[in-house]
């Protein structure tokens, strides 16, 4: 699944951010593929909140219909 | 690099720059080690140009916040060269978010420079639960470590003594074994970043960018994972009251009513108190009874009232009175006020937030979220906002940005004049004139999205910690910026009120307002002298709209003038920025185009009402008025959502 369709409080796992600047981008704040994230807020039809450690970062829709994510059970 | 002399005092002569995540504090440090006072806020971007100082013998260098160096956008560009041509790399880090702030460290240890790394925000962390082993840390990164609460100044006395002590430090072994397929010749700071494809430096030194960006990214981001769990121990993780407040500030059923509040709140504080009350007593009792007539006594004293002298110090336009009640009376009481507010939005981090919470509003204007600060701080000072347009991912979003704060974003100080007359003209002047800027911003904003060719960028904003403001923080901040203001406003305007005296006496300004009555009297309806307001308007956009307002006007009138001055250009210092920022050309043409537009709707708004109250001998010309942009606003959107299809 993309990461706009996850739903707050969910981990997930990060497969796949096809976006050569993004992932570069990405990987600074500690986000690559295979990263493990929380998904903390989901504004209606606005940003998604990722949550890591103690950060959030607020990702567009647009952008977070390219990020593919799995989400975990624990 | 040698530190002979370092056993004493510090190495002389050294360019010593400060590197940093953006919000951790970088400016802090600036101000402690050069004693000149920078924008310390709690967002991303605040210092967006690049700031140098002296301290003993060396030379300071501030560069703007960034997550990495490389060539992904403007900022980061100017900090990449800063940071190449450093001798020493005083990096700060936050403490609270280790896990993102080091990848930059590492990035800087593997440029081979002498880095000191300074962990700001121990308080912050300790609040958290984190705790930071500094003796493992040191190691691990094979540089210095000093860890400090700058805003409070602890541990800021050995900040002098451990620059000095800056080394090199472990660099990665695959950028080490990697660094020898170049060329000996170049600098060991450039080759990091050509083996980590820079295509422009790569391109300086007359090579391909190297292939090995993905690999290193990734090979860094493992080693500081580790360095993370070998130094980092979290002991509790509880849900505090700014987790909860900050998902209120996003969520649109919370976070629309909190932004409303906010605005209220605002408007009461700057638009009632400080525009109504403050300025009442300082520009009519303290300028008005005392000042001025005190001023007139002593010039009467020297020189006769009638001279020309006498004229150009003290008379209609006077260089002593009418600049120093304007600048002290008027502006200076509002402007302080707003940046008083500025300051605490920008400290407690809200401002992010609101990012998030009209990221999709935005959207439809070609933005992203991100674009709210540059809107935001152009209620501040509309100049400053269009250098902080820089922060804009892509060419389109910042093109967008510039023409809509040139247009439709009133700066503090026009901000609060207008705020101010319109107290005096009722509750639905204000709400026709609120709807007016409004739907000029939606309509203009919509339009540029349909016309301008290319794609925007998606939000990707950090979200800094909420914290209470720190009171000492916003008063130095909101005084510095409006001491600022008074000291680059006064010559501007004295200058301003000067030429426009001079003018006057020699009966010019009778001519060009003579000249220019089919615009302002014909079409605008409003009385010749408005003229003058223009004239002054492009010399600082506030004192255009205070100049309007040194004569008598109707209800109606005031409302066109009001429309036409917070719509007309920009003032001289933000036309400057256009044209530095856009290009000669495209410049010109925004510059032409907001004076067009400005008056053309200004009339627009002149004809509609008189043709409502006498064609349709209607008693609600301004319910009709409203009805009026209301439809035009539906249909231009109407015509807009087709045209995507």
């Amino acid at each position: 699944m993309t990461l706009d369709k996850c739903t707050r409080g969910q981990k997930l796992k990060i497969t796949s951010i096809p976006d050569d600047v993004v992932r570069a981008q990405a990987i600074r704040f500690g986000i690559a593929e295979g990263t493990i994230i929380t998904c903390e807020e989901v504004v209606p039809a606005g940003p998604v909140v990722l949550g890591m450690f103690k950060q959030q970062i607020a990702i567009g829709r647009q952008l977070a219909k390219s990020i593919a994510v799995q989400p975990i059970n624990l | 690099m040698e530190h002979k002399n370092s056993h004493r005092g510090c190495i002389t002569g050294k360019n010593i720059v400060l590197v940093g995540n953006p919000n951790v504090g970088k400016s802090v440090f600036f101000n402690y080690l050069t004693g000149r006072y920078v924008d310390v806020a709690n967002f991303p971007g605040t210092t967006s140009n690049v700031i140098c100082g002296r301290c003993g013998d060396d030379a300071i260098t501030d560069t703007p916040g960034i997550y990495g160096i490389s060539s992904f956008n403007e900022e980061e560009k100017i900090t990449r060269d800063i940071v190449l041509h450093g001798d020493i790399l005083v990096n700060i880090v936050d403490a609270v978010h280790l896990e993102r702030d080091l990848f930059l460290t590492q990035q800087l240890i593997d440029t081979g420079l002498p880095v000191l790394v300074v962990l700001n925000m121990m308080d912050e962390a300790l609040q958290q639960g984190i705790k930071v082993d500094l003796k493992a840390l040191r190691e691990l990164l094979g540089v210095p470590v000093l860890s400090t609460v700058a805003v409070d100044g602890k541990g800021m006395d050995k900040l002098k003594e451990a620059i000095c002590q800056a080394k090199v430090g472990r660099v990665l072994p695959l950028v080490e074994e990697k660094l020898a397929e170049l060329p000996t010749h170049i600098a060991r700071s450039e080759k990091l970043l050509i083996l980590e494809g820079d295509s422009l430096v790569a391109a300086r030194n007359g090579l391909a960018p190297g292939v090995y960006r993905e690999q290193i990214y990734g090979a860094r981001r493992r080693f500081i994972n580790e360095v993370i769990a070998l130094s980092v121990r979290e002991t509790s993780r509880q849900e505090v009251w700014n987790a909860v407040l900050g998902r209120w500030m996003i969520q649109p059923i919370t976070g629309i009513p909190l932004l409303a509040l906010t605005l209220w709140g605002l408007y009461l504080l700057i638009g009632v108190f400080v525009a109504q009350t403050v300025v009442g007593f300082t520009e009519e009792v303290l300028m008005g009874q005392y000042y001025e007539p005190t001023v007139r006594a002593v010039v009467g004293h020297f020189v006769s009232p009638d001279s020309t002298v006498s004229q150009i110090l003290v008379g209609h336009f006077g260089v002593i009175t009418m600049t120093v009640t304007y600048l002290f009376g008027l502006l200076f009481p509002l402007v302080l006020g707003f940046n008083l507010v500025l300051a605490v939005l920008e400290d407690t981090g809200y401002l992010p937030r609101i990012a998030t919470l009209l990221d999709r509003v935005l959207m439809s204007f070609g933005l992203n979220g991100q674009a709210v600060i540059p809107l935001v701080l152009g209620f501040g000072c509309v100049t400053m906002a269009l250098m902080s347009t820089r922060l804009l991912a892509t060419d389109r979003e910042r093109r967008i940005a510039t023409i809509i704060l040139a247009l439709t974003i009133p700066c503090s100080a026009q901000l609060a004049i207008i705020a101010s007359m319109l107290a005096g003209l009722g509750a639905d002047f204000a709400v026709v004139y609120a709807l007016i800027i409004i739907s000029v911003f939606v309509i203009g904003g919509t339009l540029l999205n349909r016309l301008i060719p290319g794609q925007s960028s998606s939000l990707w904003i950090d979200l800094p910690p909420l914290r209470l403001p720190r009171i000492s923080n916003v008063l130095k901040k909101s005084w510095g910026k409006s001491s600022e203001f008074i000291k680059e406003a006064a010559p501007l305007f004295a200058l301003g009120t000067l030429c426009l005296g001079l003018l006057d006496i020699s009966g010019s300004l009778g001519k060009i307002e003579n000249a220019l009555k089919p615009l302002t009297v014909y079409w605008l309806g409003l009385p010749k002298e408005a003229a003058s307001g223009f004239i002054m308007g492009v010399i600082r956009r506030e004192f255009g709209t205070a100049g309007l307002f040194s004569f008598p006007m109707g209800d109606v009138q005031k409302l066109v003038a009001l429309t036409t001055i917070t719509l007309f250009v920009p003032c001289i210092a933000s036309a400057m920025v256009i044209y530095k920022e856009r290009g000669w050309k495209e410049g010109t043409a925004i510059w032409v185009g907001v004076i067009c537009i400005a008056f053309f709707i200004g009339g627009v708004i002149n004809q509609l009402l008189h043709f409502f109250s006498n064609n349709l001998s209607s008693a609600f010309p301004l319910m009709m008025l409203a009805g009026t942009i209301l439809l035009a606003m539906v249909a231009m959107l109407g015509f807009s959502v087709r045209g995507e299809k």
